[in-house]
């Protein structure tokens, strides 16, 4: 017992202070969003968009799509100019699907909008998720859970997952959604009380990932779920995943994150 | 000299050979040739199927490990015909590698005694092991179960989708009251088609496949495909390149072994301990993202070496954080082995025998949990492993106490190596790009990943390119296990079992 009681205070307290306090720092070689240079750009080039293994890049309008992308650093390695590079921003969650597209002339980054004034009268302070992983690698499964983790304790923003889908509020689909897992996912979905919310945690949920286009896979939960947020990366970073989620409740200050977005940190 | 080594072609981890040097056997051969090797000590590390040269025609392969002589023994038949006699009954460990060529190929290996599909997919060649009609569909777990008939006894199935963020298999257990008779697996639901997906490659996605095969073993199979791809190339990796890819190695074992041990803890009821190393776990993973980026190791392990080079500040910072991190961890993990109601838990629940975990082919730590000495670091070393002497983690006793323990020896064997290599690393280059791949050759890579022996044989085709990919994921072989220990414990501890093996699915699926 004592023991127990000694190691606790070692180990000490450990809740990070997000939102409330700066989000904990990440690593300097952290992948965040990608930004295409176009100063440095070459016109009649496509070696990002050759190399890039899920088609995210579409060299000639320049656009990255976050959906799709890996977060791999192909397509930087190929480019010859060095145009293409990731930035530290972890805040990569968006409300529409075209929303994650990142384009040279998308000067506002949009982020992830909260749900309408109903819906955050109910989910604001209490979200139930059911969580249904459908060909999921179990990355994005590991780095969901460990927000019920002490470091992140999501239950502190009244945010839990469930057992049942009969006591969720919504779901959260990680995978691309193998065939062998759509009546399962489909019965689930049917089994959660109106209303409800569709989370895509992943570029396999989000667009199929390295899967797209198999015929083993769906090719993302869009084709048969309607999804109320987009959580893009390979896996999401655990932040990347709670800033979608308090953005989905109105949960962050909403002036101060407008400043800090246009400055690219 | 022995007759599987007249018979067969002997290989190392991590090189190559022409396919037409590998032994073609009659179809008798070939089965004595295993039941004799398995007979002899040796494993079935992996049994499968490719497409022969004539059209229509499939040749199977083995790999049998002799872990007492750290070589591989490779051999090759024609199957023709609509199946084989099957080795199962006399060679348990290769009943789910029969079913996968019955799945694939539409071979019925005759007299199998459990012939169900393994992933729920079609078969590649048009030939249905189970004459399926192609029009109709095929829904996963649909199909026979066996079932215990008798008063009181009754059928509990649990999933697809089960109630935690994790991920869908379907589980049937036989009750008699609360008391567990026979458990029955059936997976699938995870099938993304990665095997087939590999044919012709490498391609831009070859290595993604592999990074994300089982995603939280992300460098295992990522640096056992890179190992194939330098095996076919002649690449020589330089020893810093190797080191690093070590480190990250054992950097993935302590992270998920930490990570078990605190859910191990959770399941019974000993909180404290599951909340350390939930917090625990994660600090691990922020060492291989301060390496790579990324927290599962994404983007760092690539053909000819590895994407990130670790400078000394970088080395000292990850001694730095090893040295709190490692303390921590040791505090928060002995509070289990000192308190009784745990151990209790623990003691006794869900033992496999030695004799079954050799019959089942059982790998990694619950091998070794159940006193076998197998571990790919020391029976077939690979990469760093052939210069540092990895000390093989044993216990005996082969239950959910054997396994946790085995895991703890491990996280101390794991930091001690880390420790040791951060601060020696070898000087020079971290990348050499490979050039193209060797035609018509055969290959064989191995590591341990912290679930076990993961197992990639590739061959390729005259152009060079992959004309078969097959990966054999350690969940491959140990989910019987778990359905083994199952049988005469309480239904209520199969959540414990469950976890002591935390086997992958996606692994398994492909």
């Amino acid at each position: 017992m004592f023991k127990e009681i000694l190691v606790r205070m070692k180990q000490g307290h450990r809740t990070i202070r997000f939102p409330r306090a700066a989000p904990p720092a990440l690593p300097d070689r952290f992948r965040g969003r990608p930004r295409i240079d176009v100063e440095k750009c070459g016109a009649s080039c496509h070696a990002c968009a050759d190399a890039c293994p899920v088609a995210a890049i579409d060299s000639g309008t320049r656009t990255i799509d976050l959906g799709k992308c890996l977060f791999c650093t192909d397509c930087s390695d190929a480019c010859p100019e060095g145009a293409i590079s990731f930035d530290k921003d972890y805040r990569l969650a968006a409300s529409h699907r075209s929303d994650l597209l990142v384009g040279v002339d998308q000067r506002e980054t949009v982020l992830a909008a909260e749900l309408d004034r109903r819906m955050k009268r109910l989910f604001g302070r209490s979200l139930k998720l059911r969580q249904v992983s459908a060909g999921g690698c179990n990355a994005c499964e590991a780095d969901v859970n460990v927000l019920g983790t002490i470091g992140w304790d999501l239950g502190r923003f009244g945010i839990q997952f469930v057992a049942s889908p009969r006591h969720a509020d919504g779901l959260l689909v990680t995978g691309p959604l193998t065939r062998n897992m759509e009546l399962a996912l489909k019965k689930t979905w049917d089994a959660v009380p109106d209303p409800k919310i569709v989370i895509a945690v992943g570029a396999c949920a989000i667009a199929g990932g390295p899967y797209a286009g198999h015929e083993q896979v769906r090719s993302g939960i869009e084709s048969i779920l309607p999804v109320d947020l987009y959580i893009p990366g390979c896996p999401p970073h655990p932040l990347t995943t709670l800033d979608g989620l308090l953005r989905l409740l109105g949960r962050l200050e909403r002036g101060k994150e407008r400043k800090s977005v246009s400055a690219g940190t | 000299m022995n007759t599987t080594e007249t018979r067969l072609a002997p290989l190392v981890n991590g090189l190559s050979l022409p396919v037409d040097t590998i032994p073609l056997l009659r179809i008798e051969d070939f089965r004595q040739a295993i039941l004799a090797a398995v007979r002899d000590g040796q494993r079935v590390s992996s049994l499968f199927g490719a497409k022969g040269d004539a059209a229509g025609t499939t040749v199977l392969y083995v790999v049998l490990a002799d872990d007492e002589k750290n070589i591989v023994n490779i051999g090759r038949t024609h199957a023709s015909g609509t199946g084989f006699e099957s080795m199962t009954p006399l060679c348990p460990q290769v009943h789910l590698f029969e079913r996968e060529i019955a799945e694939q190929f539409g071979l019925r290996p005759e007299g199998h005694p459990w012939l169900k599909p393994v992933r729920y997919c079609r078969s590649w060649t048009g030939t249905d092991a189970w004459d399926r009609l192609a029009s109709a569909p095929i829904e996963p777990a649909v199909g026979d179960f066996y079932r215990v008939e008798g008063e009181q006894v009754h059928e509990v199935a649990v999933g697809p989708v089960h109630a935690g963020v994790i991920e869908p298999g379907h589980f049937r257990f036989q009750c008699h009251g609360e008391e567990v008779f026979h458990l029955e697996i059936a997976l699938g639901f995870q099938h993304r088609g990665i095997e087939k997906a590999m044919e012709a490659g490498p391609s831009t996605r070859s290595l993604h496949y592999m990074e994300t095969a089982a995603g939280d073993t992300t460098i295992a199979h990522a640096t056992t495909y890179c190992q194939i791809v330098e095996a076919f190339s002649h690449t020589q990796k330089t020893a810093r390149a190797q080191v690093l890819r070590g480190v990250a190695l054992e950097l993935e074992r302590l992270a998920n072994h930490v990570g078990d041990l605190g859910a191990l803890s959770g399941d019974v009821g000993f909180l404290p301990v599951a909340s350390f190393c939930g917090r625990l776990r994660g600090e691990y993973l922020n060492m291989t993202a301060l390496v790579c980026g990324s927290r599962f190791g994404r983007s760092l392990v690539r053909p000819g070496g590895v994407r990130f080079d670790v400078d000394q500040s970088m080395a000292e910072e990850l001694l730095r954080r090893l040295d709190v991190i490692s303390r921590e961890t040791a505090d928060a993990v002995n509070l289990l082995w000192s308190n009784q109601s745990v151990m209790a838990r623990f003691e006794d629940t869900g033992p496999l025998s030695r004799e079954t975990a050799v019959e089942l082919g059982i790998v990694g730590p619950a091998a070794r949990a159940s006193g076998l000495v197998r571990d790919i670091r020391y029976t077939q070393p690979g990469g760093i492993f052939r210069f540092y002497q990895m000390p093989v983690s044993t216990c005996d006793s082969g239950d959910v106490f054997a396994r946790a323990f085995v895991r703890w020896l491990e996280i101390q064997q794991s930091t001690t190596f880390i420790r040791e290599q951060l601060k020696s690393i070898p000087k020079g280059e971290v990348m050499r790009v490979p050039g193209p791949l060797e035609p018509d050759s055969f290959s064989i890579a191995f590591n341990e990943g912290w679930r076990g022996e993961i197992c990639h044989a590739a061959i390729t085709d005259g152009e060079g390119k992959f004309a078969r990919y097959k990966v054999v994921d350690p969940s491959f072989h140990n989910w019987a296990g778990l359905a083994q220990v199952l049988r005469n414990q309480g239904i209520s501890d199969f959540p414990l079992c469950n976890k002591s093996f935390n086997l992958s699915y996606c692994g398994h699926d492909l």
